[in-house]
Formats: structure tokens, C-alpha cells, sequence
């Protein structure tokens, strides 16, 4: 295609495999069909053409926790939710992120009461917080980029 | 409004001592009723008044004042175009009334609604579960005693303070 005319025979290219493993794990993330609020809303936003997530590799948002190894939590978590959250995450095949979207998700946002999570960090591990109320799809692509870089420096053996 | 006036007379005299006071403010027609007669009230409105539906029935907390809670039925009259609210209070130390599923179906999960959040026990309720919390749940939440915020909120200077009392997820 374009790019090995471009640069002629590339032969081999030498790299260690934690940084091929990194480097294909990032750029094949699925996430998964969960929406809680208006998050939700601008996380569609994201995917379609305008912002279009399809550029990072993650155009498909997977409806099943087994096919998906992101979840983008958008949207206050009642305590209600919570054990199911829990769970969606531990249905979850391992390599998997969490990314809390927004301030609700991130430390409860404005709804400091009885019937909200203060922070999605307190059911399951948080790789990166997005702020907004709600976040423009380009705060949560900015966090999304955050996650690849830091996806692409994890050693292999936290997965172990 | 003379109609208002009217109606208001008409349900003293169809209720007698039923009705402890009546309340009219800016229209509105509010019938204080003793808590053991709310079943008889709202059975002779149904029937005899044609008030056919419960719009909605709730608790108020007016928590340092005895009685506390003031459980509200919003009744209207589709046929004749009317409103009506029947108002009865209840002892902090004796928070329980008869259910009023038997007049109204629809207060089935209303009632467990009050039940959940308030903690009225409605005597004769069929299936008086908690319906918002989660069952475990402990306590009635939208009671003036339950504070309104359950986390202190986050400034600069005690972000740790909040951070190490808070119970953050392992994998």
C-alpha cells in the first residue's frame, strides 16, 4: 500500500515485545455499550462521524463486558448500580481499563447524597479521569489518547 | 371563587367530624383529616364526590414540630375538572396509617415509595417492600435526620484527609 513504496523494502524491524504488545493492545481498544447519563450523550457524540473515534481503533462499542476491554463509565453511578457495575467489570476478559467519564463518575459530581457513588474509583480501578460536566468528545478523546500512551507503557506482567 | 366556596361547604357537611379543618389558599381545597379516617374520606370522595383518581401520595417531614410527617393524597375529579388534597399528620413516635390500596390500586408503590424513603409503615399494605434503596438498604433516607451530603466536599487543603477515608476498589 502507501507507506512500504514510500519508504522502499523496510526488511526487519527490531523492537522488544512489550512494546509491540503495548503498541497493539492500544490501538485496538473496544469499549463497552454502557451508558449511565448525559455522559452517554457525548460519548455517542465520540463515536459518530464528526469527532469519529473509529481513528483510534475503537469504532466498535462492544454490547457484551466478554468482547470489551475498556469500559468508559459515563454518568453518576447510583448505589443501586453499583454491584452491577462491579460486575459488568468482572465479566471483563483481562487486559482491561476504566475510563471515568465526566465529574459524576469521577467523584460524584455535584450529587454529594445518599443515593450516589462519590466516584466510580471506589467499586472499580480508574486508569484515567476525565473532567467536564459533561466533557466535549474532545476532552474524552484527549483522556482516551492519556489511556493509549499509558497502555503502551505498561510492563506485560501486570497482566499476568 | 363562589364554586370553591360552595364545594368546601358541601364536603364539611357530607364528612361531618371527619374532617378536622379545611384549608383553602389560593383555591386550593386541603381536608385535614384525623389518620385513622383516611380510608372512610377517601372512599366517600371516590364514590360520592367522583374524585376517580390519586394523582399522587406523598409525606412531608416538618421535622422539629410534633406531628411530624404530613402524608398528602392528591385526588382529582376528571369528570368534574377538580382537585382536591387530603391532608393527615402523623406522631414521629407513632408512624403508621392505615393503606389506602383498597380505594386506590395506584397506592400500592406509592405507599412503598413513603415506606422506602420516609418510613411510614402503612398498616394493611400488601407488599410493603422497599422500592428505591436497595433492600439491604438501612434506614429511610429523605428523613430530616439523614444528613444531606455523605462526603465532605473537596477543597484544596483537604483533599487527603477526603482521599484517606475514602474505601477505593482493588482489581
Amino acid at each position: 500500500m502507501g507507506l512500504e513504496q514510500k519508504l522502499g523494502d523496510m526488511g526487519v524491524v527490531t523492537t522488544s515485545l512489550e512494546k509491540a504488545v503495548g503498541w497493539a493492545r492500544s490501538n485496538a481498544l473496544w469499549p463497552m455499550l454502557f451508558g449511565l447519563a448525559c455522559c452517554a450523550i457525548e460519548m455517542m457524540s465520540t463515536q459518530a462521524p464528526r469527532y469519529d473515534l473509529s481513528r483510534f481503533g475503537m469504532e466498535l462499542m462492544r454490547a457484551s463486558p466478554r468482547q470489551a476491554d475498556l469500559m468508559i463509565v459515563a454518568g453518576r453511578v447510583s448505589r443501586k448500580m453499583a454491584p452491577v457495575l462491579r460486575n459488568l467489570y468482572d465479566q471483563m476478559p483481562d487486559p482491561k481499563w476504566v475510563i471515568a467519564m465526566g465529574d459524576c463518575a469521577s467523584c460524584g459530581g455535584v450529587f454529594n447524597n445518599y443515593a450516589v457513588v462519590q466516584g466510580v474509583d471506589e467499586i472499580v480501578p480508574v486508569d484515567v479521569y476525565v473532567a467536564g460536566c459533561p466533557p466535549r468528545p474532545e476532552t474524552l478523546i484527549d483522556g482516551i489518547i492519556k489511556l493509549h500512551e499509558k497502555i503502551k507503557s505498561e510492563p506485560l506482567k501486570k497482566w499476568q | 371563587m363562589s364554586d370553591q366556596t360552595e364545594l368546601t361547604q358541601s364536603y364539611i357537611t357530607a364528612l361531618g367530624d371527619a374532617v378536622s379543618e379545611v384549608v383553602v389558599f389560593r383555591d386550593e381545597v386541603t381536608l385535614i383529616v384525623p389518620k385513622a379516617r383516611v380510608v372512610e374520606v377517601l372512599t366517600h370522595l371516590r364514590d360520592a364526590q367522583k374524585f376517580e383518581m390519586l394523582s399522587d401520595e406523598t409525606c412531608v417531614d416538618y421535622y422539629p414540630r410534633e406531628p411530624r410527617f404530613g402524608m398528602i393524597y392528591q385526588l382529582t375529579s376528571l369528570s368534574r375538572g377538580m382537585k382536591v388534597r387530603v391532608k393527615a399528620m402523623l406522631s414521629e413516635y407513632d408512624a403508621t396509617l392505615p393503606s389506602v390500596v383498597g380505594v386506590y390500586r395506584n397506592a400500592n408503590w406509592l405507599e412503598r415509595e413513603i415506606y422506602d424513603l420516609m418510613g411510614i409503615v402503612f398498616e394493611g399494605h400488601p407488599d410493603l417492600r422497599r422500592i428505591m434503596m436497595p433492600l439491604d438498604w438501612q434506614g429511610h433516607p429523605l428523613r430530616k435526620e439523614v444528613p444531606v451530603t455523605v462526603e465532605e466536599n473537596a477543597f484544596s487543603f483537604n483533599r487527603e484527609r477526603i482521599d484517606a477515608g475514602k474505601p477505593f476498589a482493588q482489581e
